[in-house]
């Protein structure tokens, strides 16, 4: 019965210490990060989760929806528990709890019983199908199963059920926002486009985006420029709801029926070049108005572009109250660069993200040392590089696309940095290297609040130098000597 | 059974109403599935008043994990000195990453793996299989790591599904690199609940692991085995040395914190020792058969409990442990007794609701009561009918007990029932948080523990008062 596998029979031994010692030396040098380096097959610590993740967050950002996962019930547990613990909030989803007579049948019945149950139960005005691995390994047919499920009447004709394909075995988080949200829009839109109407409206897509204060600042922004808008696929307030004595199941999301309309727009943009291509390039295709599609608004820069591509798309001027929010953003940035200035940084997460750190992080003559992408493109390398190439802090800087945060362990551990940008995931890395880590990423499990405060537009890079800036003070206060140890910082 | 239990206000009449009434909202078919899922205790039948361990109702939404979760989040990944790969796409291993608090010591890297290994299955691997990239990786992990113990090959729904053979790969790699590489055919997709992938990995520790080591020093008469504690928040560190203390000798423990090589040599030991029975009775009882290793099942939450569970320990062995362990109890109990005393004047009457995995929803019960609370509701998400029977002594009289419950019915219950606190998982805290209900994660400790032995009763008893009695909750309701 045991030892199927034959092995020979042996005594239980420890490891020596000096073994112990040895391996501990070893996995920090050069030869081991050749090793590391040459890993073929094997992925340790991804800074990355699946399609079906993403898929859900795209699907609360709408009002009354329902996230709906086509395929096993583990899967939805471990969506919903990651989105429960980086946010604090409720992540209400279901699914139709595939098991194996699925691989056999196929999963109809389970996606029919679990609509008109999901529907009786949790009254959703749109309920968002998207799948885990097995029914895309068996090849269900989506779009015959959720028209027979009309048909036979387990749901309402006109209750809206957009769906979106988001194999695990494809692309990342990312990519299964943009399925959903396409699909959710052409859903929503389909014989919504009328001749000649238009919304007067911005349509903003913020991206792949968890952080809610993002949110709430675009849309602060846009009241300043006094700006109509329909910001789309928004978990603002979803998972940001306030705690009152009830719950609300669906505490936010865009409008069914502004999102509907977005179709006779004024101008869309989408933020988020990596997080939004399907989706984007489906609006430009379809939508009424003018159409751009931009990187997350994070550092100056960054911000300017987008502050004054609106101000361009709606032929306004930049409030002065903006005016003057940048001037505080760059006089919190002058005023603090000394503490960053020359700062050597790993940073690592989704191509959105990582355009945004290292261009404000250049900003603030800091560099981004080692910058790591887990599932990268040649198009995100070039981009980052382009902005390397365009500052003298960027030089010596290099790029790793599709690595994981074992690789930025050994690049931490060889070519030492003064601190780290991502998510919770970094700790391991951050702690070997006696580092500090800032978590501006996604997820953020290990500490309170972080999603409240944005990272975009000019808040955000106050929000990000003195995050950064008062970690650098509190490490001098902590390591100097006593002599050193003065009032003044 | 001393005498019935019973909580003021609840009857089997007023349950039954409670649970008929939740039951009105389903459609007809999904009424008639949940229906025997749900029901009044019947505290003097010890057995099970609910049905269990059946498929999950689609759409409804459950609390209910997978056959992975249960491989990987439960019996495989706590074990610390091991790799353990999640073979398949990247998601599940990365949702399950360092997510359920099972500690390790160790270096991380280097004699501890508490990290994430994958494939990442992109398609083509799905097109073409992964057993190539399969034996690649193998070879990487054992180069990279070359203290790991051993590597478990933890199977994620598309392997099952596109027929790979990870049983032949791994026998082949394990003989060319010589240490253990155990296959666990634990796809997600197996089963109604983690409950089978904990079967599943029982049954692969059986076939691959046990009997494959021997202990080098000789065996002794207090040798046992701590099987089914995860180390939660340091669990087996306050569960160990207890059983240390009264002079018992810890030779493995299954799996929280532990040594793939140790546990392998458990066939010698003289008596396991069972906190988890749910997800490792199954192995209790092989070891039973074959080597004649009696077990027995203790509970560590609570002061009560713990002295019976202690004094039901000690009837296994001579008079040295007797005696050690009624000195530990006349030292504990007055530690015990003063922590009672500072927090029951606070929780005295409080109800409490719980819907946990597989065994917390009646272990822990006896440790509120400590407190002075009564539970008023209990269920499990993965349970059997075993589960259920031990589960009707401990619970009042009359009370509810739900068996996989959907979201919708654990509101309506509390709607009603008005717990002054619920104690489940995460993705039912924010829920009943928002209403103003305290909370504690009772699967995780909510980032607390240990929660085990008398240790963790101090903490648990504080943990308990903390949320409850949090000045925040005042705050909930606007005064305009």
């Amino acid at each position: 019965m045991a030892n199927l596998l034959g092995l020979e029979v042996k005594t239980v031994t420890e490891i020596a210490p000096e073994e112990i010692e040895r391996v501990h030396n070893w996995i920090n040098s050069e030869e081991y990060k050749e090793k590391n380096f040459a890993r073929q097959a094997l992925v340790i610590n991804p800074a990355h989760a699946c399609q079906p993740l993403g898929a859900q967050l795209c699907a609360h950002g709408f009002e009354g929806t329902l996230p709906f996962v086509h395929g096993s019930q583990g899967c939805t547990s471990y969506y919903r528990s990651t989105l429960n613990r980086h946010f604090r909030e409720p992540a209400p989803a279901v699914s139709d709890a595939m098991t194996e007579d699925g691989a056999v049948f196929g999963g109809q019945n389970n996606l029919h019983e679990g609509l008109e149950n999901a529907y009786a139960l949790y009254k959703p005005k749109m309920i968002a199908v998207f799948t885990s691995c097995m029914p895309e390994v068996i090849g269900d047919d989506l779009t015959a199963f959720i028209k027979n499920a009309k048909q036979k009447a387990f749901i309402p004709k006109e209750l809206p059920v957009p769906y979106a394909n988001t194999p695990s075995f494809n692309g990342t988080h990312i990519h299964g926002y943009d399925s959903m949200l396409v699909s959710i829009l052409q859903n929503l839109t389909e014989g919504k486009q009328i001749e000649g109407r238009c919304t007067g409206k911005l349509n903003l897509i913020a991206g792949c985006d968890f952080n809610t204060g993002d949110y709430r600042e675009y849309k602060r922004i846009l009241k300043e420029f006094g700006i109509p808008y329909t910001l789309l696929a928004d978990i603002g307030d979803t998972f940001e709801s306030p705690c009152d004595g009830t719950y609300n199941i669906y505490a936010g999301g865009t409008k069914l029926e502004d999102a509907a309309d977005s179709i006779n727009g004024k101008a869309t943009i989408a933020i988020g070049t990596y997080a939004t291509p399907k989706t984007f390039s489906w609006i430009k295709d379809t939508y009424s108005g003018k159409h751009v599609t931009m990187s997350m608004p994070m550092g100056i820069e960054k911000t300017d572009a987008f502050i004054m591509k609106v101000a361009e798309l709606f032929g306004k001027e930049v409030p002065a109250s903006l005016k003057n929010e940048r001037g505080r953003a760059v006089d919190a940035m002058t005023d603090s660069q000394q503490y960053m200035h020359g700062k050597k940084f790993a940073v690592y997460g989704d191509p959105d993200y990582l355009m945004g750190y290292v261009s404000f992080l250049l900003e603030m003559g800091a560099r981004p040392h080692h910058i790591l992408c887990s599932r990268g493109s040649k198009k995100a390398e070039k981009e980052l590089q382009g902005l390397l190439d365009g500052s003298m802090y960027g030089t010596g800087c290099k790029i790793y696309m599709n690595k994981d945060l074992w690789h930025l362990r050994s690049l931490v551990v060889t070519d030492p940095v003064d601190a780290i940008i991502g998510d919770t995931h970094g700790k391991f890395a951050a702690r070997d290297a006696k580092v500090p880590l800032f978590r501006f990423g996604f997820p953020i499990f290990d500490r309170v609040n972080k999603h409240r405060y944005p990272l975009i537009g000019y808040q955000g890079v106050i929000n990000m130098v003195t995050e950064i800036c008062n970690k650098f003070i509190d490490i001098k206060d902590e390591t100097c000597e006593d002599r050193f140890f003065e009032m003044l910082r | 059974m001393s005498k019935i239990r019973t909580v003021e206000g609840i009857t089997k009449e007023s349950t039954e109403a409670l649970i008929s009434e939740t039951l009105a909202a389903y459609p007809e078919k999904a009424k008639k599935k949940r229906t025997p899922h749900l029901a009044a205790n019947d505290q003097t039948s010890g057995a099970a008043c609910v049905k269990s361990n059946k498929k999950t109702v689609p759409g409804v939404m459950s609390a209910r994990g997978c056959a992975y979760a249960g491989a990987k989040g439960v019996v495989w990944g706590p074990i610390r000195d091991m790799v353990h790969v999640s073979h398949g796409p990247v998601g599940c291993g990365w949702y399950s990453w360092g997510t359920r608090r099972n500690l390790m010591s160790g270096i991380n890297g280097v004699t501890q793996f508490g990290m994430q290994f994958t494939s990442d299955f992109q398609e083509k691997d799905i097109v073409y299989g992964g057993d190539k990239k399969l034996k690649t990786l193998l070879n990487e992990a054992h180069e990279l790591f070359p203290l790991a113990k051993g590597i478990s090959v933890l199977s994620e729904c598309p392997v099952g599904l596109i027929g790979d053979d990870i049983n032949s790969v791994t026998k082949t790699v394990s003989k060319e690199l010589d240490i253990p590489i155990i296959p666990c055919n634990c796809e997600g997709f197996r089963g109604v609940s983690q409950s089978l992938g904990h079967h599943i990995s029982n049954d692969s520790i059986r076939d691959y692991i046990i009997e494959t080591r021997e202990f080098a020093e000789p065996a002794g008469p207090y040798d046992v085995a701590l099987i089914g504690d995860y180390n939660i928040g340091g669990d087996v560190w306050s569960a160990k040395s207890l059983l240390e203390e009264i002079g018992l000798n810890v030779k493995s423990v299954w799996t929280g914190d532990g040594e793939l090589e140790k546990i392998a040599a458990t066939h010698t030991v003289k008596l396991n020792l069972i906190h988890c029975y749910r997800s490792m009775n199954y192995m209790c009882k092989v070891m039973e058969e074959k080597y004649g290793i009696p077990w027995l099942e203790f509970n560590f939450f609570g002061p009560t409990k713990i002295r019976e569970s202690l004094r039901a320990i000690a009837e296994r062995f001579d008079d040295v442990i007797k005696e050690k362990v009624e000195l530990a109890i006349a030292k504990y109990e007055p530690i015990m007794q003063a922590i009672i005393d500072e927090y029951k004047p606070r929780l005295e009457n409080k109800k409490v609701m719980l819907l946990v995995g597989g065994l917390r929803p009646r272990h822990t019960i006896g440790a509120y009561e400590d407190l002075g609370m009564d539970c008023v509701g209990s269920g499990y998400e993965f349970a059997h009918g075993d589960d259920y029977d031990r589960t009707a002594p401990e619970m009042p009289d009359a009370t509810v007990v739900y068996d996989d419950p959907s979201e919708y019915e654990l509101e309506k219950f509390a709607h009603t029932l008005k717990p002054d606190l619920i104690g489940s998982g995460i993705k039912e805290k924010y829920v009943f948080q928002k209403m103003g209900i305290p909370f504690r994660q009772m699967h995780s400790w909510d980032y607390s523990g240990p929660y085990h032995g008398y240790q963790g009763f101090e903490i648990f008893a504080r943990d308990v008062d903390m949320a409850i009695n949090s000045p925040t909750w005042k705050l909930v309701k606007a005064p305009f």
